[in-house]
């Protein structure tokens, strides 16, 4: 468990911004993972009073501010109308109602985990960050980059329509994700992210035609045994998570197929 | 730091440290339904409502219920025993350390979701773990009470 001499709930992002520059203090997010290391913290900064906890909807996107919780994202009508239940089952199986009611959206992505099922499902979305000194930066961006001292202060989902799923293995419900997976088909082509390999998510980058052939998707999943690095854990070994990648990603496009074909 | 909030419907002003969890405080101020369990935010004993949602007390620090509303299993102990006489009548408790996270969490679905499945009552209480009864009890005593809740609202 952490130490902290002071606690601060922001009068401003200028503030915020300002004291976290000390390597010290640090910002509060859901607290889970902050409570799990012995830092000797000198300021705790909590952001939850500077509004960034509300779920904005315009004509051309989601804005999501980083204080709003999980739970939050879950249960917006909105954003799971839009992406077909996605966010839900995103982040169903994270641990639990209570936890989600207080872990926070900021805390997953500035976090970039390795076995976040938020950071898979936003990136085969083409989310962006707003962060307070860098501005605009997309999530495909921002993953690649080290962590640094400034503050993520929303998360923007385009309003791209598209055919999404998302999936994921796990060993027991409401443990980390052995192999998470998003499909998506945008009208521009296909998005696939894999995350929990265990390293972070990432984009497979691969052509694959609107409406594929059962030859072109085994070109993909070839492509995915080849050019997907993945590694070992407690969890799975590389070998597991490489054959769960093909049947999930397998399943997914089927599945968005069926129901196009439906229509 | 001086903190100002409602626990269980009354008003109490504290001085607390910036680091103090709020379940040690609620033990502190005599709640003692609040059970340390995992201290990892996984098991749900330390279930507390913070502004009506349940949350997990291990995991938010005492400053931060500064202004709020917090409701342990002693503000709602009516409900609590018209819900716990179901536990007891399926056997669905051994130990019953888990029991008062449980009943905080089962009565925190009742006002969120209308008539549950029972996938819904699952996904819902995935973060309660009972390492006793194997969870059938409890979902039987779960059932039955939210069936004679809803007799007793439409006979109202």
């Amino acid at each position: 468990m952490f130490t902290a001499k002071h606690y601060l709930l922001a009068e401003s992002i200028q503030q915020a911004y300002e004291l976290n520059q000390s390597k010290r203090n640090a910002i509060l997010g859901g607290l889970f993972w902050l409570r799990m290391g012995n830092k000797k913290i000198h300021t705790l900064i909590d952001l939850s009073n500077l509004g960034f906890n509300q779920i904005e909807e315009t004509q051309q996107e989601f804005i999501i501010g980083s204080m709003c919780t999980l739970r939050d994202f879950e249960l917006h009508e909105g954003l799971n109308t839009f992406f077909q239940q996605a966010p839900f089952k995103s982040v169903e199986h994270i641990v639990g109602t209570q936890f989600r009611n207080t872990a926070t959206m900021g805390g997953s992505v500035y976090s970039r985990f390795g076995f976040s099922d938020i950071l898979t499902l936003l990136l085969c979305l083409n989310a962006s960050v707003q962060l307070y000194q860098k501005g605009m930066l997309s999530l495909e961006e921002y993953i690649q980059q080290p962590y640094d001292r400034d503050i993520l202060m929303k998360i923007q989902i385009p309003k791209q329509t598209c055919q999404v799923r998302y999936l994921t293995q796990r060993l027991s419900a409401t443990d980390f994700p052995v192999l998470t997976c998003t499909v998506a088909r945008f009208e521009t082509g296909w998005r696939i992210v894999l995350g929990a390999r265990p390293q972070k998510a990432t984009l497979v980058r691969y052509d694959l035609p609107q409406f594929p052939t059962q030859q072109d998707i085994n070109g993909l999943l070839e492509f995915v045994q080849k050019q997907v690095v993945f590694g070992d854990n407690m969890r799975g070994s590389a070998a597991y998570r490489t054959h769960l990648a093909i049947v999930l990603i397998e399943r997914a496009i089927g599945s968005i197929l069926e129901d196009s074909h439906a229509d | 730091m001086q903190i100002k909030l409602k626990l269980n419907g009354k008003l109490v002003q504290d001085e607390v440290a910036p680091d103090k969890i709020l379940l040690d405080y609620l033990r502190e101020k005599g709640c003692y339904s609040v059970k340390r369990g995992c201290d990892t935010a996984n098991c749900g004993l330390c279930t507390v409502y913070l502004n009506q949602k349940p949350v997990l007390s291990c995991s938010v620090l005492a400053v931060q219920a500064d202004g709020k509303e917090v409701t342990t299993l002693e503000g709602i102990q009516q409900e609590a025993e018209e819900f716990g006489a179901f536990l007891a009548d399926q056997g669905a408790e051994q130990c019953g350390y888990c029991s008062p996270g449980l009943i905080m969490n089962v009565l925190a679905m009742k006002r969120e979701l209308m008539n549950p499945t029972e996938q819904q009552i699952k996904a819902y209480l995935a973060g309660n773990l009972c390492r006793c009864t194997g969870y059938m009890g409890q979902m039987r005593a779960i059932q039955n009470y939210l069936r004679k809740e809803q007799t007793d609202e439409s006979s109202q």
